[in-house]
């Protein structure tokens, strides 16, 4: 029975990392970047909840609503001034500008929030589901996490397969040429992406904080890199690879946490990656693709 | 005469320091086939790039239907009913046949049934492969698909760019034989093509291209037969 508890924390966790692996994969199959910032606006959105919930004494739902407004904003502000001047540079320089921007969201958050930790309400109440008289117990927030990213992936799905603007999103991470010239806009997909990604970063900020709930300007760095691993591992681009990845990673860590060392996890997890990487460099639902020339 | 439906002016386009087409001039009027032949980096493909928004050129202008479309970036340009069908095809490999046909019918908001029924009527083929992704087609059906999906946007002009390149003789007459078809049904087309012979025979008019210039011009009939144009592109 601890074994089963320990695999539905996993599970839960993964779910978080799930979400904020979205985040990364769908950005990279349609920007083909890396947005180190993702991490950060994580904790923008936890924020945001945290005070509209802790100050305001708004419903948690609605302080929720409220964050994925901001992130939407900010997801779309940050590409708009920050990567869309650097579209025709070279990856590199988009790549140190989005670390750049994680440092600035960070520092910006500690000139507003200072760096003293807050501690967040959960936005379902601390209480559980007791099964098995008591054997098995899943709480709140772990249900509403599972269900939360069951939920976005799912609607995820149906929104990149069936709309007009999904398979245009699918179309661009293809060929943004061919695209342009079936009419498309290029630079709002773009823009509409990162929207999407950072959306599903405020709602996996207040998951994550409603169940660890120390909020400190650095509360999305770490979970942010995690999810980035879990993108890779799932296969960079791939939405079901993103979640796939995330859910694995996830029970990894708490695995490792519960049977092999607390210390030890974050090794243990970022070692299972280097291992899938080996025997397949594309991740685990990645395609391996051919440079054009 | 009336107004040309495509008017490109003196333009010329650079890749960095690269001066790619160096002043051409040329029209397409409704209803015509007109053909940009020449060889390799004669700079047929930046013509076509340019006149589509992807490339700015410098200089000269390039008017659609009496619009200039020097401030209109490429994706308003086919909704104004400039289609192009790209060198290689480039279809969406990972999407279905039916999923490309949508794409190429973005600009629409009203029911494309229609458009896909006609479609369908001119490529059978695509049809029968309505399910399979655009990956798994051969070199002629990806062709096919990709004609299909540009007229998916209503164009007024049609713009092809080296349809025949890769493709197995029988299948390059196929592809003619459709770009004739579609002329007859009152489609205004720009061809660009390294297979002079084929080209000129389906054309109203043509202009032949040489290192970013156009050399020659003429009715297809009068540039297949000129000796200038037989001995540099015809095999003598």
């Amino acid at each position: 029975m601890t074994f089963l508890n320990f695999f539905i924390s996993g599970i839960s966790l993964g779910s978080i990392y799930a979400i904020i692996a979205l985040g990364y994969t769908m950005v990279y199959g349609i920007a083909k970047m890396l947005n180190f910032a993702h991490g950060d606006v994580i904790m923008v959105g936890a924020y945001v909840c945290f005070y509209a919930v802790a100050r305001y004494e708004l419903n948690p739902f609605l302080g929720v609503v409220i964050a994925m407004i901001v992130c939407t904003i900010l997801g779309m502000i940050v590409e708009r001034l920050a990567y869309k001047p650097l579209r025709q540079a070279p990856s590199l320089a988009v790549l140190i500008t989005a670390i750049g921007m994680s440092y600035f969201l960070q520092n910006t958050a500690l000139l507003l929030w200072s760096s003293n930790p807050k501690v967040f309400p959960s936005i379902v109440g601390r209480g559980a589901f007791k099964l098995f008289d008591g054997e098995l117990s899943i709480s709140h927030i772990t249900a509403l996490t599972i269900i939360a990213c069951l939920v976005i992936m799912a609607v995820l799905t149906l929104f990149i397969s069936k709309t007009k603007m999904g398979k245009a999103m699918r179309a661009c991470s293809e060929d943004k040429g061919a695209a342009q010239l079936m009419g498309i806009n290029v630079n709002a997909t773009i823009s509409m992406t990162f929207a999407i990604g950072s959306g599903l970063a405020a709602v996996a900020g207040a998951l994550l904080c409603s169940a660890y709930p120390t909020l400190m300007p650095t509360t999305g760095s770490l979970p942010g890199i995690k999810a980035f691993t879990a993108a890779v591992f799932g296969g960079i681009g791939s939405i079901p690879g993103a979640f796939l990845g995330g859910l694995m990673l996830g029970v990894i860590e708490i695995f490792a946490k519960a049977y092999i060392s607390s210390q030890l996890s974050d090794a243990v997890v970022f070692g299972v990656l280097i291992v899938v990487l080996l025997v397949k460099p594309a991740g685990l639902l990645g395609k391996m693709t051919q440079e054009k020339v | 005469m009336s107004d040309p439906v495509l008017k490109v002016e003196n333009i010329n386009v650079y890749y960095g320091s690269i001066h790619a087409i160096k002043g051409i001039s040329f029209e397409v009027y409704e209803g015509e086939i007109v053909t940009l032949i020449g060889a390799n980096g004669a700079g047929k493909s930046t013509t076509l790039n340019t006149i589509s928004g992807l490339l700015h050129p410098a200089t000269g202008s390039v008017s659609f239907l009496g619009e200039s479309l020097s401030k209109i970036p490429p994706h308003k340009i086919v909704e104004r009913g400039l289609a192009q069908v790209p060198e290689g095809r480039r279809v969406f490999a990972q999407m279905t046949v039916q999923e490309n046909l949508e794409m190429g019918a973005f600009t629409q908001n009203d029911d494309i049934s229609a458009d896909l029924e006609k479609v369908y009527g001119l490529f059978p083929r695509l049809k029968e492969r309505m399910t399979q992704t655009a990956g798994t087609l051969s070199g002629g059906e990806q062709q096919m698909l990709a004609m299909g999906r540009a007229l998916m946007s209503r164009p007024k002009l049609l713009m092809l760019d080296e349809p025949s390149m890769g493709l197995a003789p029988i299948l390059v007459e196929q592809i003619f034989e459709i770009i004739a078809d579609l002329h007859r049904t009152g489609a205004t087309i720009l061809l660009v093509e390294q297979n002079a012979q084929m080209a000129l025979s389906i054309a109203s008019r043509g202009y032949v291209m040489e290192t970013g210039k156009i050399v020659t011009t003429g009715t297809g009939q009068e540039l297949l037969a000129s000796e200038e144009v037989r001995k540099a592109y015809l095999g003598g």
